[in-house]
C-alpha cells in the first residue's frame, strides 16, 4: 500500500476530486479525533496529518503563503513529508551561439515533471533511510523520477546535463527545495510543519505525502491533497482570456479607448 | 505613520493575472512615468522602451508584447486628440498608412504565433529591436547632427522634398494636408513594414513611422505626428485583439497600471519639451533610441548565465 502512493500515488485526471473534497476533509478530520481520543488502542494507523487549508486561493495580492501541516504519530518516530505539484511535460533548450548571439538550438522533452516539489524532515533525510529506499519515495530533488520523452539528436548524449539544468532552474526559482524544511516534534507524539508556497507557485491540485519513519523503514504514511487555484477578479480575467480570446482583446481595446480619451479630459482643463 | 503609509505601498505587490508574477505597484507605476515623461518629452509613444523594461523586470516577452501594444493605444489616443484639434491629422494619409498597416501587422501576429511555437521568440523580439533601434537612431543621430550645424551656419533650410524615381510609381493619390501628390504604394508599403515590426515588437512604431514620412514621403512636420499617433491607434488596436485572440499576451491589469503612470509623466514632459529647442531635443531622442539598441545588442551578444531554458508544456498524462 505504500509502496502504491510512492509509484502510482496521484493520478490528476480525476475531475471529481474537487467534489469529493469536502468528504475528504470531513474524514481526515474525524480520523484525526478518532486517534486522538484512542491514542492507546490506534491499531488501525500509526499516523495521522492534516493541513490548515484545503484550499489555497492566488487573489491579486498573492504574495507566497505557509502551508501548516500537522499529525501525530501513536510512537515516537520520524516523519517526512514531501509537496508536490501537478506533474507536467516540460522542453529544456539549450542555447548556443549563432553569428555572434545566442539562440534556443537542441531540445529535450521531459515528462513526470512536478511543477512544484517541497520536502521537510524531522532529521536529515540520509539519517533516516537508505539510497534505495529514497529513490522508491522520491524524496530529494536528485531522486525525482523525471521521463525523458524525446531529445533532439545532438542533445541525446547528454540527457543527463539538461535534466540537472531543469532542476538548477527550479531550485532557483524557489518551486523546489533546495533544503529540507523542518518537521518539529511537540512531545514524542504531535508533529507540525511549515512548507512554504513562493509567489511564483503553480495552480491546480497538489498531494503531500507524509511518511512515518522507524529504524530505516517507512511504517506508515498518508496522502493530503491540497487545491492551489486562482480565485477571484484575476482569476476571471484569465480564464475569460484563455475561453473568449478575441472578446477580452476587445474588452482591453475598449478600456485602453475610454483611459486615453479620459487622460485627455482630465490635463485639457489646466 | 506617513512611513508605515509609504512602506505599506512600496511593498504592495499586485499579481498580474497574465502576466502570472507578482510585481511592486509603485515599481510599474513609476516605470509608466518615466517612460510617459520621456515619450512626452520627445513626442514618441515609448514602447521602444518600455518592452524591453517590461522583460527586464520580470514580466514574460510575449505578455510584454502583447500588453504594450494595449497601452500604445491609450497615450495614443491622448495624444492624438491635441493635434486633432489643431488639425494636424492628415486623414487621408492616416487611412492610407492604415490599410498597409492592417495587412502588415496581420502577418506579424502570424509570425509571432510561430515563433512563440518553435521557442524562438525571445531572440527574434531581441534583434528585432536591436537593427530597428540602432539604424533609426543611427540615421538620427547622424541628421539631427547636420541640422545642428545648419542652424549654426544659418543656412537655408533643405527643400521640402526632392522629386525622385520614387514620384514615377503609379496609384497617384493627393494628399491635402501634407500637400503631397504620390503613389499610394509608398504609404501603404511603409504602414505594411512598420505595422509587422509593431506586432512583433510590442510598438506603436511612432519611431520608425515619424522618421518615415518625413524622410521618404516628405510630409510637412506639422502633420506628422498627429497622423502617425492617428493610425498607431488603429493598429495596436488591432494588434491587441488578435494578440489577445492567438496569444493570450495582453494583460489588462498591467496594461492600467502602465497607462496611469504614463498619461501622468507625458503630461509633464510634454510640458517640458515646448520650452526646449527642437533640434537639440531630437538629437537627445537619437542618443536614447541608440543607446537602447547597444544595451539590447550587448544583452544578445553576451553568453547568458543559464544556457538552458525550460517551457512547460502542460499536465502529464
Amino acid at each position: 500500500m505504500i509502496g502504491g502512493i510512492a509509484r502510482s500515488g496521484f493520478c490528476h485526471s480525476s475531475r471529481d476530486r474537487c467534489g469529493r473534497l469536502a468528504r475528504r476533509l470531513a474524514c481526515a478530520i474525524g480520523f484525526l479525533l478518532f486517534s486522538w481520543i484512542g491514542a492507546q488502542s490506534a491499531s488501525a494507523k500509526s499516523i495521522v496529518a492534516d493541513i490548515d487549508h484545503h484550499l489555497i486561493a492566488i487573489t491579486t495580492d498573492f504574495s507566497g503563503e505557509d502551508v501548516l501541516i500537522f499529525g501525530a504519530v501513536d510512537q515516537p518516530g520520524d516523519v517526512v513529508m514531501a509537496l508536490w505539484g501537478p506533474l507536467t511535460q516540460v522542453q529544456v533548450h539549450h542555447k548556443e551561439r549563432v553569428a555572434g548571439i545566442w539562440i534556443n538550438r537542441d531540445m529535450v522533452t521531459f515528462g513526470n515533471v512536478p511543477s512544484f516539489y517541497g520536502l521537510a524532515s524531522s532529521r536529515p533525510l540520509t539519517d533516516l533511510l537508505n539510497t534505495s529506499l529514497l529513490d522508491q519515495y522520491q524524496l530529494g530533488v536528485g531522486q525525482l523520477q523525471i521521463k525523458t520523452l524525446s531529445a533532439d539528436a545532438d542533445a541525446l548524449n547528454d540527457v543527463d546535463t539538461y535534466r540537472t539544468a531543469l532542476l538548477r532552474q527550479r531550485q532557483r526559482n524557489s518551486l523546489y527545495a533546495d533544503k529540507v524544511g523542518r518537521v518539529t516534534f511537540i512531545g514524542d507524539t504531535l508533529f507540525r510543519a511549515n512548507l512554504r508556497l513562493p509567489s511564483t507557485v503553480p495552480t491546480g491540485k497538489f498531494l503531500i505525502e507524509v511518511y512515518l519513519v522507524r529504524n530505516g523503514e517507512v511504517v506508515d504514511a498518508q496522502t493530503i491533497p491540497l487545491v492551489i487555484s486562482k480565485v477571484g477578479f484575476g482569476a476571471d480575467i484569465y480564464r475569460f482570456a484563455n475561453k473568449h480570446g478575441l472578446a477580452y482583446g476587445v474588452i482591453a481595446l475598449i478600456i485602453s479607448l475610454a483611459s486615453g480619451w479620459l487622460a485627455h479630459l482630465i490635463f485639457r482643463r489646466r | 505613520m506617513l512611513g508605515a503609509l509609504v512602506d505599506w505601498f512600496l511593498s504592495f505587490q499586485i499579481y498580474l493575472p497574465i502576466a502570472e508574477v507578482s510585481i511592486s505597484v509603485l515599481l510599474l507605476l513609476t516605470l509608466g512615468g518615466a517612460v510617459g515623461f520621456l515619450s512626452g518629452l520627445f513626442g514618441v509613444g515609448g514602447g521602444f522602451l518600455m518592452t524591453p523594461l517590461l522583460i527586464f523586470i520580470g514580466i514574460p516577452p510575449a505578455v510584454a508584447v502583447g500588453t504594450q501594444s494595449n497601452q500604445v493605444v491609450a497615450s495614443s489616443v491622448a495624444g492624438v486628440m491635441v493635434h486633432w484639434g489643431r488639425g494636424n491629422v492628415d486623414l487621408m494619409m492616416g487611412i492610407t498608412l492604415l490599410a498597409g498597416g492592417i495587412f502588415g501587422s496581420s502577418i506579424g501576429i502570424v509570425v509571432f504565433a510561430l515563433l512563440k511555437h518553435f521557442g524562438q521568440i525571445d531572440v527574434v523580439i531581441a534583434v528585432a529591436y536591436v537593427v530597428t533601434l540602432g539604424a533609426i537612431g543611427l540615421m538620427m543621430t547622424v541628421e539631427s547632427i547636420q541640422a545642428l550645424r545648419r542652424v549654426r551656419r544659418k543656412a537655408p533650410p533643405r527643400k521640402l522634398h526632392q522629386h525622385t524615381w520614387i514620384h514615377g510609381l503609379p496609384f497617384k493619390l493627393r494628399f491635402k494636408k501634407s500637400r503631397l501628390y504620390i503613389s499610394a504604394i509608398l504609404p501603404i508599403g511603409i504602414g505594411a513594414m512598420v505595422g509587422l515590426m509593431s506586432a512583433i515588437m510590442g510598438v506603436g512604431g511612432a519611431f520608425m513611422l515619424v522618421p518615415a514620412m518625413i524622410y521618404l514621403l516628405g510630409m510637412p512636420t506639422g502633420v506628422v505626428v498627429g497622423t502617425s499617433l492617428f493610425q498607431i491607434i488603429f493598429v495596436s488596436g488591432y494588434v491587441t485583439i488578435l494578440q489577445s485572440w492567438q496569444n493570450q499576451g495582453v494583460d489588462i491589469l498591467l496594461a492600467v497600471i502602465l497607462t496611469i503612470g504614463s498619461v501622468v509623466g507625458a503630461q509633464i514632459g510634454g510640458r517640458i519639451g515646448v520650452k526646449l529647442p527642437g533640434e537639440q531635443l531630437r538629437l537627445l531622442l537619437a542618443l536614447l533610441i541608440l543607446g537602447v539598441g547597444v544595451l539590447l545588442l550587448v544583452e544578445l551578444v553576451r553568453q547568458p548565465a543559464d544556457l538552458y531554458s525550460v517551457m512547460i508544456l502542460g499536465i502529464s498524462h
